[in-house]
């Protein structure tokens, strides 16, 4: 019953919270931008909220945080208390400034992760898309081939082959998600290539760089960004998963997949501490898809709201 | 023909939504109908006469609603009536044909299941409904009526859909049909057999019929009174033969302008030919699309290719722009050939050749300012830079009648229809070329912006000496603005010349029956054709047949 | 019926193409390793020729034709080799927990399925309404959950105070009530993720054809909603909904890993997470084969089930 009253209680106060931000966007920003902000509803305005809240954690992180990362500052699995607010952990590390140099990491590393998948995905699958022929066909044929792969699986293997460091996470994850990002960016762009004014541009005789940057990638562009906030949502997830199962961001650095894994043992002890990071993803996650899905009605213009 | 009312609206309003505002779709309109009737509903895109038609079955889409004004089906007040009771009326008493059957028919289900779901539901046997549903079958003409019924839809033709949906909206002989542009997506020698049937069928079971279209010729034919529409107002209202002959609001008389356009007779052509087709055979994987295609152009002169839907029209512009080599036979440009692959053409004789589309939406990218779309292939082909860029977009701006001060920096979204296609041509004149190949430019176009294309296009064509390859289905405009017509069937060139003789008998079978296809504003016109014809109607390949 | 066959064997010939790909990818990934694997299972601390000595006992001095050849002819035969860490075959190390991570997936999908098929077309039905805006909200907010916050969220609830366990012991012995209480967490954190995902899969499919032509003429018709439903949009809501169902089982792969770890639940995932740390490869390897197979078959099964519910498909012109 607890827990069903905390979250009656957590959407209590984000309800007026959204609003209160969307007022204020609204009042503050110029006059064109605001009449988007206007139309957005409250869970948009609560997704923003939350994203905005976790850059700026992320960026202030050594100013927030009350003690160093990765310094141990007192016993084991202290409680709650004024010095430690949300304990220790299983090292006797300060739980609470872990937790936000957990914002830098985790959300850094999937950040750079996702771009990185992005821009090589959606480059190789606007070429696809252009050219067509034999390229395209080659090119589709080999990441079906490995989107036969589950992703998640397909990683693991990797992993296993290059080890586990930050750079060749991101490199692995990068790969395996750029194949999905391909799929996507290729339809894409086949929906706008086949558009009588690529056509018309091709009679005249433009080059295929023309083509992509002037013609192509305008038209392509909202849906790749919705794209890209369903794409860093999973990385996202994946790369807890991995940390949590071990085989992601290794310690010392402080990651919330891998601070869940050290101290779940407090769970059966009936102490939520650890709950708490996964609890950091999880609204992360939401907050995002909370705007994705805003972008997609906004692009779809669709006559439904979340 | 006079017997009581069968419908009646008053004041009706209907709105749409948008966003989180509603807009009026409808705004106050009355419409009374009689038993036996039928009622031609014309209107422009966005005149709201579908919306109309609908609600006369108390129906609104969603994201539509009924806000004002009475509908009364015979004596049944409909805004009032319940859901159930209204659902008792639809299908019974009045029932819907949808402009296309393909989509309207359920794919998973066969004609006659389809056709016996509402007869059966209401309490008929299964097996006497299945009777009438081939007696209705033979009347609407269709081919083995005892069979058809036991196809998928997607196993029987477009032509023949519409026809079987027309038979099931009969199936339980309602008092009032909606035909909602039930031949806009058939061709016109298949729109003939069509039309003759839903007009027996209509006069023969007295049915009353609300008849929605955006075609004048077609609803003369059809209708015993018109009603005309114009966002969502009612312009005016009169039986057929007094508004044919004597139309009063201006607007009317507009729509009935615009089949009158001509334009005066180019120079007969002189020398040599701009581009010749020689003997092009050309197509895509194995089939053969086009058959030993050939025909001329001359500078200053515009020749229309005509032909129906896979007649190979628009693959000849391919070939002639060369995003189709062909198999055999050449395209000869101004005494050259032409490399028969677009990328292998210099850059100049790119230049020389460009095109019109049909749909202005999907040719202009949405992306980019009018600065930028027209002033492209003039920076890419003749080298202007900056202000002489400027000025020549301006100069562009300024000969397709579009003010340039207020239109240089928007986007095509801000533009209307026919303002974009506009847009289109002062891109193919901003690449100053000999020739503009068009391809169907006006066939997504209100009537009356049709007009001032062809007026815009006839005046560029005598003011810069341009030839015109013009792509139609549609015999109205090639009479309006060809001096040479390419009939086309199947592939190949079926005939050709110089258009007072091709539109003066004799005629080869194939354009007879193109010809006398075309509806025409009489409203006898369908009556004369069908007793010419001998009572029976015979389209698509008449490999006989007499001479006109 | 003759075209629908050969577009069947059509379907099938290309699934055995992609598995043989897909071996292909995950034996060739191999040759990726930086190194060798007698050197990196050896350490740097190894002698030249204890290298060359344990490269020609692997067979590591074959070229890798020959060596994919052995290993698919030696997989075909249910032999995956011999683990790296522990020396053990790992069919032998696999045999049980195979059958243990099908049990539970297929509990998560008999749960799963029906559930989120319901409550899918209920809120496609009543769109817009307070269900489906609660559902929707729900929805999206378990598929943002990464799978062990769920878990645990759930080990919280309901086994700190003692109504399930919250490690899972199977013995050969339990009866099949027991298995399904002790497993009854696991399953059901994999059910919540996966029907999150099915039932807004299943909304879609069913909204977009709902919009279609023939429904709205089937209300022109006059025919009752429930009529509707059942006799014009059902046929055709077959092919998309075995799409989503397929897509989501294969989704049920990817959860089980870390499903698995949480609940030290003895199955192929953690099998797989455990190699992954030892960097046993060759366990690894033979695990993936056997996910990356099942998720081909399974979309293999959907592509010919969708086919076979398609009148367009079923009857050519």
């Amino acid at each position: 019953m607890g827990v069903l009253l905390f979250l009656v209680i957590v959407i209590a106060a984000s309800i007026p919270l959204a609003w209160l931000f969307r007022a204020t966007l609204v009042r503050t920003l110029p006059h064109d931008i605001a009449i988007v902000a206007r139309d957005m509803p409250l869970t948009a305005a609560f997704g923003l909220l939350v994203i905005g809240v976790y850059v700026f954690v992320a960026v202030l992180a050594p100013v927030l945080a009350p003690f160093p990362e990765r310094a141990v500052v007192g016993t084991q699995f202290q409680p709650w208390d004024s010095t430690h607010w949300l304990g220790t952990d299983r090292l006797g590390r300060d739980m609470l400034s872990r937790l936000i140099y957990g914002a830098r990491n985790t959300v850094g590393i999937a950040f750079a992760t996702t771009t990185l998948a992005f821009v090589v995905g959606s480059l190789l699958g606007i070429w696809a898309a252009l050219r067509g022929g034999w390229l395209d066909q080659g090119l589709s044929r080999f990441v079906d081939a490995l989107m036969a792969i589950p992703s998640l699986i397909f990683s693991l293997l990797l992993l296993t082959i290059f080890g586990t460091t930050v750079m060749t996470l991101i490199l692995v994850i990068a790969a395996v998600d750029a194949t999905r990002v391909y799929r996507i960016a290729r339809s894409v762009a086949q929906g706008v290539v086949v558009m009588d004014y690529i056509e018309a541009a091709r009679l005249r005789g433009e080059g295929n760089w023309y083509l992509i940057r002037r013609e192509i990638l305008p038209n392509a562009l909202a849906p790749l960004v919705a794209e890209f906030g369903l794409r860093f949502c999973f990385v996202f997830l994946t790369i807890s998963s991995l940390s949590f199962l071990g085989l992601g961001i290794q310690p010392p650095t402080a990651d919330w997949g891998s601070m869940v894994r050290d101290n779940a043992t407090l769970i059966t002890f009936g102490n939520v501490t650890p709950l708490l990071p996964a609890g950091a993803i999880a609204l992360l996650t939401v907050a995002v898809n909370f705007v994705v899905d805003w972008q997609l009605y906004r692009a779809s213009g669709l006559k439904e709201q979340g | 023909m006079t017997g009581d009312v069968l419908l009646n609206i008053k004041g009706l309003h209907i709105e749409g939504r948008a966003g989180e505002d509603w807009l009026p779709i409808i705004n106050g309109i009355d419409l009374t109908l009689r038993r036996g009737e039928v009622l031609g509903l014309i209107g422009e895109s966005g005149a709201g006469k579908s919306t109309l038609g609908l609600a006369a079955m108390g129906f609104a889409r969603d994201g539509c609603r009924i806000s004002g004004g009475e509908i009364t089906f015979d004596g049944i007040d409909l805004r009032a009536a319940s859901e159930r009771r209204k659902r008792a009326l639809r299908g019974r008493r009045i029932a819907y044909v949808a402009q296309s059957a393909a989509a309207s028919f359920n794919p998973a289900h066969k004609l006659i299941d389809q056709y016996c779901e509402v007869p059966v539901l209401k309490g008929m046997g299964r097996s006497e409904t299945e009777a009438e549903a081939v007696t209705l079958y033979r009347k609407m003409q269709l081919p083995a009526p005892e069979e058809i019924g036991f196809r998928y839809p997607h196993q029987v033709s477009g032509g023949q859909l519409q026809r079987a949906m027309t038979a099931m909206a009969m199936a339980c002989h309602p008092d009032l049909i909606i035909f909602d542009e039930p031949t806009t997506a058939l061709d016109v020698t298949t729109q003939i057999e069509v039309l003759a049937a839903i007009r027996d069928i209509v006069r023969d079971y007295n049915t009353a019929a609300i008849y929605i279209t955006h075609d004048l010729a077609v609803v003369a034919q059809m209708a015993d009174r018109i009603k005309i529409l114009l966002r969502g107002d009612e312009v005016e209202e009169a039986d057929t033969r007094t508004m044919l002959a004597n139309p009063k609001a201006d607007y009317t008389k507009s729509l009935w302008a615009v089949r009158s356009f001509a334009r005066p007779e180019a120079p007969p052509p002189k020398g040599a030919p701009l581009v010749s087709v020689q003997g092009v055979r050309a197509g895509y994987g194995k089939v053969d699309i086009l058959h030993d295609v050939s025909f001329d152009i001359h500078a200053g002169r515009t020749v229309a290719v005509v032909g129906e839907s896979g007649s190979g029209k628009s693959t000849v512009a391919r070939v002639i722009t060369g995003l189709l080599p062909p198999r055999d036979g050449q395209v000869v440009f101004d005494g050259t050939p032409l490399p028969p692959d677009y990328r292998a053409r210099t850059r100049d004789q790119l230049r020389q050749c460009q095109m019109i589309y049909q749909m202005a939406d999907t040719a202009l990218n949405p992306k980019l300012r009018l600065r930028e779309l027209i002033g492209r292939p003039a920076r890419m082909y003749l080298g202007l830079q900056g202000r002489a860029l400027d000025s020549r977009v301006r100069e562009l701006l300024d000969l397709i009648e579009l003010d340039p001060d207020t239109y240089i920096d928007r986007l095509p979204s801000e533009l209307s229809g026919g303002q974009k296609q506009r847009i289109g041509i002062a891109r193919a004149l901003a690449a100053e070329p000999q020739l503009i190949i068009c391809d169907e430019v006006t066939s997504a176009l209100d009537q009356i912006v049709q007009e001032g294309i062809l007026k815009l296009l006839d005046r560029l064509q005598r003011e810069f000496g341009l030839a015109y390859m013009f792509i139609t289905h549609d015999l109205s405009t090639v009479r309006a603005i060809a001096d040479e017509v390419v009939v086309m069937q199947h592939g190949r060139v079926v005939e050709q010349g110089p258009k007072p003789e091709m539109f003066a008998p004799p005629h080869e079978p194939y354009t007879e029956l193109l010809l006398s296809s075309v509806p025409e504003m009489d409203p006898d016109w369908l009556t004369r054709l069908l007793a010419a014809r001998g009572g029976t109607v015979q389209a698509g390949a008449p490999c006989s047949g007499g001479k006109g | 019926m003759h075209a629908v066959l050969v577009m069947i064997l059509q379907r099938l010939g290309l699934g055995v193409l992609t598995l043989f790909v897909v071996s292909l990818v995950i034996f060739g990934a191999t040759e990726l390793l930086p190194g060798d694997l007698a050197s990196s299972l050896l350490g740097q601390s190894a002698t030249p020729e204890t290298v060359a000595a344990l490269r020609r006992q692997m067979g590591l001095d074959q070229p890798a034709p020959v060596r994919y050849w052995a290993w698919l002819t030696g997989v075909l035969q249910g032999d995956f080799g011999v683990s790296l860490a522990s020396r053990r075959p790992i069919a032998d190390m696999m045999s049980a927990r195979l059958g243990n991570t099908v049990f539970l997936a297929l509990y998560a999908a008999a749960i799963a399925v029906p559930l989120s098929l319901i409550l899918g077309v209920l809120a496609a039905l009543w769109r817009n309404s307070l269900f489906d805006r609660v559902a929707n909200a729900g929805a999206l907010s378990a598929i943002s959950f990464p799978e062990f916050f769920v878990a645990y969220i759930l080990i919280f609830l309901l086994a700190q105070s003692g109504y399930f366990p919250s490690m899972v012991r199977l013995s050969p012995a339990m009866s099949l009530g027991d298995k399904l209480y002790v497993t009854f967490l696991p399953a059901l954190t994999l059910t919540l993720v996966v029907t999150a995902h099915m039932m807004r899969m299943t909304r879609a499919a069913i909204i977009n054809l709902m919009a279609s032509p023939y429904i709205e003429m089937a209300r022109l018709k006059g025919l009752s909603p429930l009529r509707i439903v059942l006799r014009h949009a059902l046929p055709n809501a077959l092919a998309p909904i075995i799409n989503v169902i397929a897509l989501n089982l294969a989704y049920l792969i990817t959860g089980v890993v870390v499903v698995e770890v949480v609940f030290v639940y003895p199955g192929l995932g953690q099998l797989m997470v455990d190699s992954v740390s030892k960097r046993d490869i060759a366990v690894v390897q033979a695990i993936a084969l056997i996910f990356a197979s099942a998720y081909v078959l399974l979309n293999l099964t959907a592509d010919v089930l969708s086919t076979l519910t398609n009148p367009r498909l079923m009857r050519r012109k």
